[in-house]
């Protein structure tokens, strides 16, 4: 009984090491979503108190390309993200909408007053419900969705210009095309 | 030329930890003396090696060899001198041939200053220790080749990550591994123990003074880092909870839990199993911390190295080392004899305590740290783990451990009376209600939990030098022989006080700005004046120019305090065109009671041209700036208190029986492998 006491922490180990080897097996910043190719959840979130945007629902979603991002104001990659999304929505006319995640709402306001506001709409997800329906992980994440509100991809982890460009703005460009 | 000798130092330094992890372990088997004997100079070569190759590494970098593919993508030839020394150990490669160098120089201390360790005993834990170099060693020439040429040459390098150009981050880097890789000789020292089949008293004096070593280092390493992140991110924060910061904070953790048990294995020879297991455990998880920050395991703002094929690698390491050294764990220490008998209320139940409180946390924050990778291996992938969870979880634990702190060195060994304990402590409690009273009067009605947190903080402090005074009987005897009771006071018990009062500092500034930051977020015009907890503001504008590599932006202010001129603080953004990168560069202004600090954000409706940054734009001299004001009461304090923790583990360190005398090893005729039961 004793001896098996002492295995205890070897066996720990071995379940942890199981661990990281099938999570080294994935890229982190390449999670597949379930919800891919699948329309999005319907959902209808208020919007984020103090902040002169309209909360986000899934009929926000219809009509065009859109990209939606999961930020939270306790999340550092998020910051360092954010500069790029506010560039965008001041060069482009791709529309970002915004999923404030896990938030409290008056962090998430001053947040957006100090970085920047580059969503046209903002839910805000204190509940973590619509999150959940969406499958995220943790913030930030990157949904594309295309005309008729269909997921058609997701970026996990904070976007680099490098992401931007060659990843999400052609998929944006391709997806406006095809319908 | 250089890089090669580097390089083939490299390789003849793996050659040499080849060598000293079988050699010294067969004569150590066999008796044999002169094969045992091996083990010194061998780890004297290797750190020789070691530090030959990192010299080379170094001088790449200094003179700007952009033939070296390292030196390209992280240096730059118009970079200031310290931070292309620096730049050395800022990158993969070269921060696994800092881990290595010292790595060597552990080895190298040991086999030069352990004269008094028994023969066998050292030969074994430099030869676990030769392992370990294997290990590091291998990575390094098989995947991380620091040396690798480029051919052609490009004219200049990609420059260094500007966030790591800093004074406070060059040298965070090498306290931290001093820290995790002192864990390492610990570690050596706790197999070779588990080779031999016995610890007595006498291994865990040899251990204690490297254990205190390395804990002292990563204290500084882990302070130097939250210092950094709080004046170079700018966004007003000490700790982020960051999977880095929690890395190097799980073998704190663990560390400190070693440094308290290793006394009770020393001084009554009881948690003998329990001292090898967190030794295994505090070098185990400084190696997975390494292995967090290198393999991209989890995403973090500060991970430098995302390459699948290296983690295999250190996850082979991290497998190899620590379950190997846990299937050892379980085969002998059944084995090893239990020690003094206690009952629960003594100095050894609350050290006990003590261990299990910190490893509870430790464990806390490592599956904080991990959740999000289980969740996500089993197909879940629906929870994010944030501040919040360590709020609600960490600091709750640490309540309890905070409160035993003051009591425990008050009781005494084997039974102990907790109510005399108490007794003898009244003076400490009183001052801390007056300190709860005056927090909750004077400063702040509206938080009671901040007057809780400095009257936890008076606890510690006032705990400690009753402590002390209760040992040099103050105010009981003469002075003169107060003065002698002080001055012939053990260094060990020194160093306890200090450390103790210095952990009631680190909490003092804790529960200070936590509960008391003042945080001002505004657009301002030059001449604009406004208030920040008493301080008047006035916003005088923002001026261009360029540094040695970067452009930036300087905002003015003059602070007034009651009506007079305080401080001229200027905070910057630089943008570093090289690497396409902006740093902020916040200006603080500290009194050791409060900081004020600034940063500058963007000008008012910017627009952006090319790939300059908002607030290079141009804006016309009536520009309104976004600023952000931070009024940080007691934060200096954190740091204060570490700086003196790290104290009290160097006084500690220079006690004497950690030199001389070490006591006589128990007979060893009836230690070696006494069947379990």
């Amino acid at each position: 009984m004793k001896r098996l006491l002492f295995l205890l922490p070897l066996a720990l180990f071995a379940v942890l090491a199981g661990y990281f080897y099938v999570g080294l097996q994935r890229d982190p910043a390449e999670i597949p979503s379930v919800l891919i190719d699948k329309p999005v959840p319907a959902f209808e979130l208020p919007p984020v108190a103090g902040v002169a945007k309209p909360g986000l629902s899934s009929a926000t979603l219809k009509g065009d390309v859109a990209l939606v991002n999961v930020f939270a104001s306790w999340c550092p990659p998020c910051r360092v993200e954010h500069p790029l999304l506010v560039r965008l929505s001041r060069e482009s006319d791709v529309p970002i909408y915004g999923l404030n995640y896990k938030d409290k709402a008056e962090d998430a306001k001053r947040w957006l007053g100090e970085l920047g506001n580059p969503y046209r709409a903002i839910g805000w997800d204190f509940e973590n419900r619509v999150a959940i329906d969406f499958g995220v992980y943790g913030a930030p994440e990157t949904f594309v969705v295309d005309r008729k509100g269909t997921i058609r991809y997701r970026h996990v982890g904070a976007i680099t210009p490098d992401v931007l460009e060659r990843t999400l703005l052609p998929l944006v460009q391709k997806l406006r095309a095809e319908s | 030329m250089i890089a090669e000798i580097g390089h083939y130092a490299l390789i003849l330094a793996l050659c040499v930890a080849l060598a000293q992890s079988v050699l010294p372990l067969v004569g150590a088997a066999r008796g044999d003396g002169a094969l045992m004997a091996f083990a010194k100079p061998a780890a004297l070569a290797q750190f020789a090696l070691v530090a030959l190759a990192f010299g080379c590494l170094v001088h790449s970098f200094v003179v700007s060899d952009f033939t070296v593919r390292n030196v390209v993508m992280n240096s730059h030839s118009a970079k200031p001198l310290l931070y292309k020394f620096s730049g050395t150990w800022g990158n993969h490669e070269g921060s696994m041939v800092l881990w290595s160098l010292i790595l060597g120089l552990f080895g190298a201390l040991v086999a030069g200053f352990g004269r008094n360790l028994p023969p066998g005993l050292k030969a074994r834990t430099l030869a676990v220790q030769g392992m370990i170099g294997v290990a590091f060693l291998a990575f390094i020439v098989f995947t991380s080749n620091p040396f690798e040429r480029v051919f052609p040459p490009p004219t200049d390098g990609r420059d260094l990550n500007p966030l790591l150009q800093d004074p406070g981050l060059a040298f965070h880097p090498p306290f931290l591994y001093f820290g995790y890789v002192g864990f390492s000789i610990v570690f050596a020292f706790a197999m070779a123990a588990l080779i031999e089949g016995r610890v007595d008293a006498a291994w865990a004096r040899w251990v204690r003074p490297w254990t205190l070593a390395a804990w002292s280092a990563l204290t500084l390493g882990i302070a130097l880092g939250s210092w950094w992140a709080y004046y170079e991110l700018g966004w007003g924060g000490w700790w982020y909870w960051d999977p880095v910061e929690n890395a190097s904070f799980m073998p704190w953790l663990v560390g400190t839990a070693l440094l308290h048990s290793a006394i009770v294995a020393e001084k009554r020879d009881a948690l003998k199993t329990w001292t090898i297991l967190l030794a295994i455990l505090a070098f185990a998880l400084s190696l997975v911390g390494t292995f967090l920050v290198r393999s991209g395991v989890l995403t973090s703002v500060h991970a430098f190295a995302v390459d699948p094929a290296r983690g295999i690698f250190i996850l082979a390491i991290l497998v190899t080392a620590i379950g190997g050294s846990l299937a050892m764990y379980a085969w002998r220490a059944p084995m090893l004899k239990g020690g003094g008998l206690f009952q629960p209320v003594s100095r050894e139940g609350a050290l006990v305590l003590n261990n299990v409180i910190l490893a509870t946390a430790a464990a806390t924050v490592f599956i904080g740290t991990l959740y999000p990778l289980f969740l996500e291996a089993i197909g879940g992938a629906k929870v994010s783990v944030g501040p919040p969870f360590f709020d609600s979880t960490f600091v709750p634990l640490m309540i309890p451990l905070l409160l035993a702190v003051s009591a425990g060195p008050m009781l005494g060994w084997k039974r102990a009376d907790l109510a005399g304990a108490l007794q003898r402590l009244r003076a400490a409690m009183f001052l801390s209600i007056l300190a709860i009273a005056a927090a909750y009067w004077f400063a702040d009605r509206r938080s009671v939990y901040a007057a809780l947190g400095m009257g936890l903080a008076a606890w510690l402090i006032f705990g400690a030098l009753v402590e002390w005074a209760e040992r040099v009987r103050l105010f009981r005897a003469p002075l003169a022989s107060v003065w002698s009771r002080a001055a012939n006071l053990p260094r060990a018990s020194w160093g306890m006080t200090i450390a103790h009062a210095g952990l009631g500092l680190v909490v003092m500034g804790i529960a200070g700005v936590t509960a008391w930051q003042t945080e001002v977020i505004r657009l301002v015009r030059p001449g604009d004046a406004f208030d920040v907890a008493g301080y008047k503001f006035v916003f005088k504008g923002v001026t261009r120019d360029d540094g040695p590599n970067y452009h930036f932006a300087r905002g003015t202010f003059e602070v007034y305090r009651n009506e007079k001129l305080y401080a001229v603080m200027t905070p910057e953004r630089r943008y570093f065109p090289v690497a396409g990168m902006s740093t902020t560069e916040t200006s603080i202004r500290t009194n050791l009671l409060a900081d004020i600090y600034a940063t500058i954000g963007d000008p008012e409706s910017a627009t952006q041209s090319g790939n300059m940054p908002a607030f290079l734009a141009p804006v016309t001299p009536q520009t309104a700036w976004t600023v952000r004001i931070y009024h940080n009461p007691l934060v200096p304090w954190i740091w204060l208190g570490a700086c003196t923790m790290v104290l009290g583990g160097l006084v500690s360190l220079t006690d004497r029986r950690h030199r001389v005398g070490a006591p006589a090893r128990a007979r060893p005729a009836d230690a070696v492998a006494s069947p379990a039961e």
